[in-house]
Parts: C-alpha cells; structure tokens; sequence
C-alpha cells in the first residue's frame, strides 16, 4: 500500500516506518515503574511472595540432603525419602500460579487507569505493538526484580536459619548440593534458585499478554473517553 | 500529482449509535470541504455531533457510512500502520483536556511523536526545545504536568501537536478547562501557528472567541451542517468583562 503513502506528502519528503526504539522503550519502562511505585509493588507482590516461598523450599530441600549424606556417611543411616520435599516444591509452584493469576488482575487494572494515556500515545502515532511491548516489559522488568527480591528474602531467610543448625559451612554447601529432580536431572539449589527466578519472570510476562492485547486494541476514541 | 486545494473532504458522512431500541444519529449527511491552510472553527451547541466530526477527520473512530478524505486518500483505506503514520506525521491533536503523558516531563512530552518519526535523540532534544520556546514555556521543560498549570499544559500539547510539522491541527474544545485570559492566549498561540508554519487549523469549540480568528465557521446542529459562514460575513460583537481586560 505505498501507493496511497506518497500521496500523503511529507513535508520532510523521506518516508521513514515508525519506530519505538528499545532504549527508549525501557527508559518509558522505567519511569511507569518507579513513578507509580505503589502499584507496582501491589502488583509485584504476589510473584514475591511465591518466589520467596519456592526459594525458601528449595533451599529447606537441599540441606535436608546434604544433612542426610552426612548422617548416612557418618552413622550409616539410610537417607529417607525425599518425597515430602517433592511434594512442597509442586506447592510452591502451585502457589506460584495464584500468584501469576493476581499479576493479571493487577496488569488489567493498570491498562484500565491507563486508558486516556494508551490512546493519546495511538494519537500520536503509536502502533499497537507499541503498546503491547511496553506493557510486556513493564511486567516482565517488575516479574524479575520481584522474583529477584523474593528469591534474597526466601533463601536468605532459610541460610541464617540453617546456620545454627548446621552451621556457615553447612549452609554454603548447600548451594552445590542437588535441590531437585526435574525429568532425571539432579538440580543444584544455585542453578534451581536461578530457574526460579527466570520463571517468575517469565511468568510475569504471560500473564500480561492479555491486559496488554486489550490495551492495544482499544480504537481511540473509545480510549481517550475514559475517565481516569 | 497536483497537490489538492482541500486538504479534508468528508462525503455523505454518517455516525450512528444504536442504543437499547433508538438509533442515535450523531452525524447525518455531512459533507465537509476544508481548504488548505485555512483555519476552520466548528461550531455547535453540546451534542450537536462536533466531537464526533472531529473524530472521524483525525481517524479516531470509524464512521457508519460515507468518506472522510485527508490529501484525497480515502481514510478507511488505510492500514493500521498507515493510520499510526497518518497520526504521526500529517495529524496534530490537541484535546480539552490537554492528555499529556504524566510520568514525562514537558520535553519528553513534546519529543515523544519525534522518537515515533524515528528522529535521534539530539534533533529531538533541539527541536523540542525550540518548540516549547515558540509556546513560550523554554524555562519548564523539565517539569511534569502536575506541575504545571493548565494553560501551560494546553501550551505544551500545542507544541507537542506540531512536533512532526503535520498538516493539520486537529483541536477538540482547545479552551473549554481554561479561564477566560488563557484561553485567549491559546487561540492567539493557535492563530500564530496557523499563520506562521501554514498548518491547517481545524477546531471544534462552542467557545465564542474563536469565531474572530476563524477564516469559516461551520455551525452543526443535531448531526447536520447549519451553515457555513466566512469570517468577514459575521458580526461579532463579544462583551467586556470585568476585572480581565489587559
């Protein structure tokens, strides 16, 4: 369809595409964030939390395998099953998936106050996936600080307690030692920490997808009617 | 190809709501010829369809039946990304309520359809600056709207309208938060502009003191074209009020 773009003289006489740079995406980014600091705490928290709670359990996972290799190679005593570790880590995953679904409601309460703004950026030229990719990196830059956080606070929280049961060295060598199995893959607790992390991020961001597909859709003048 | 004397024509133009049992109809049968360059006021008690005219010349809304043409190209022809062009670089809107972003300062304001055109940073930065120098506001660029006060906010979104040097200049109810001597200023700043950089101005307004800058006023009623006048065949005769006289 160039043909009809010619005919819309440019006084510039230079057809250039639009674009939204992707430092200037996270600049906007960035600023959405920190401005409205206490929304994004509302909805970062709940990916917190969950984060906090799974580190915490991987962390509990793999010092209680490392205790139980001390014992059985000190006192011969048979390592117990590990199953009721397991079974917590699909808790704190499940806890997760609440979590993702209060990203969603937060997200779409956010795209709502900001309607008026969305459709004033389409005014000016905006393409939809503008506004879609602010959205996802909104959640996304909010889902990993927030798992990051969560994941200092879990494992945090469980290495002071651990260092009075077992001791500094103790806790440090639970960082080596496996927190869980996933598909016959023995996963050390830094690489499960780091797992973790990746996934709440992840996470963050698909549950923005929809708020924000809404978002880019909303024709204008629906948009710049709202009220907020 | 010869460039058209009217830079909007709108042919037949219908937008109908259907609420509940009733049909609503916003515009009737509008036909619009807006000449190049002109400034046009489009007058029109509450609910006499002006917004909704404005909104299908500046492509916010589809209309039920009819044409809307900007530089003879059929507007519902466009794709969204010719639309999203069209809005950035032919169309500048400027809104009652001034829509500024609020997270961004004044400059980042201003600059932001730049950054859409693809400008860099710097010829961005420059031409925002003088932009906002040329409303008058060099000194705020770094304040965020709250701010600033809502003449200098209207101010700022003028300049932000013409940051892509549009053709047009699409304003809805430009004055209608302002008091009396700032909306004044902003239908002087409207006329500079119209006159200085050649942007067609096109307004919708109920605001009486746009009538002596228009060069037409087109007076709607009810969905449907009144009269269109020219400025010289008006006679205007506004009161004095008290205590705002210069």
């Amino acid at each position: 369809m160039a043909r009809t773009l010619e005919r819309i003289p440019s006084k510039r006489g230079i057809q250039k595409q639009i674009k939204l740079p992707w430092s200037r995406a996270l600049q906007m980014t960035r600023e959405n964030i920190f401005v409205r600091l206490g929304r994004s705490a509302i909805t970062a928290s709940g990916i917190f939390l969950g984060i906090a709670f799974l580190c915490a359990v991987l962390f509990a996972a793999a010092a209680a395998r490392l205790q139980a290799k001390i014992n059985f190679e000190k006192l011969g005593v048979e390592p117990p099953q590990s199953d009721l570790q397991a079974r917590i880590i699909w808790l704190a995953g499940m806890s997760l998936l609440v979590a993702t679904v209060g990203i969603v409601n937060s997200m779409l309460m956010s795209v709502t106050e900001r309607y008026k703004e969305i459709g004033t950026m389409k005014c000016l030229g905006a393409l939809d996936s503008f506004i879609v990719r602010l959205f996802l990196l909104e959640a996304g830059l909010l889902g990993i600080l927030a798992s990051l956080a969560g994941a200092i606070l879990g494992a945090g929280a469980m290495m002071l307690m651990y260092a009075r049961q077992i001791g500094w060295r103790g806790v440090i060598a639970s960082w080596g030692e496996t927190a869980v199995e996933l598909a016959k893959w023995a996963v050390p607790l830094w690489a499960a920490i780091l797992l973790g992390i990746a996934v709440g991020g992840m996470l963050s961001v698909m549950a923005a997808l929809y708020p924000a597909w809404r978002a880019a859709k909303m024709p204008p003048a629906a948009a710049l009617r709202s009220e907020f | 190809m010869a460039v058209s004397e009217y830079i909007v024509r709108t042919k037949d133009l219908c937008r109908y709501y259907v609420m509940g049992s009733t049909e609503v109809r916003a515009l009737d049968d509008v036909a619009l010829d807006v000449r190049r360059g002109e400034y046009l006021s489009i007058m029109g008690p509450s609910g006499s369809g002006k917004s909704t005219l404005f909104n299908m010349i500046g492509g916010l809304d589809k209309p039920t039946k009819g044409t809307v043409f900007i530089n003879e190209v059929d507007m519902a022809q466009l794709t969204a990304s010719e639309l999203a062009f069209l809005r950035c670089r032919t169309i500048g809107y400027i809104f009652q309520t001034f829509n500024l972003i609020p997270v961004m300062t004044a400059l980042e304001n201003v600059t932001l359809p730049m950054v859409f055109a693809g400008l860099s940073t710097d010829q961005a930065l420059d031409k925002g600056m003088d932009l906002l120098r040329t409303v008058g506001l060099g000194d705020r660029h770094d304040h965020k709207p709250t701010e600033l006060s809502g003449g200098q906010q209207q101010r700022v979104a003028t300049a932000r309208a013409l940051a892509n040097d549009p053709d047009i200049i699409l304003a809805d109810e430009p004055t209608g938060n302002l008091d009396l001597r700032t909306g004044k200023e902003i239908i002087t700043l409207l006329k500079r502009m119209n006159e200085e950089k050649k942007v067609t101005v096109i307004s919708a307004t109920h605001d009486l003191k746009m009538i002596d800058v228009s060069d037409r006023v087109v007076w709607i009623r009810d969905g449907k074209i009144e009269r269109i006048e020219e400025r010289k065949d008006i006679e205007v005769r506004v009161g004095v009020m008290e205590g705002e006289e210069e």
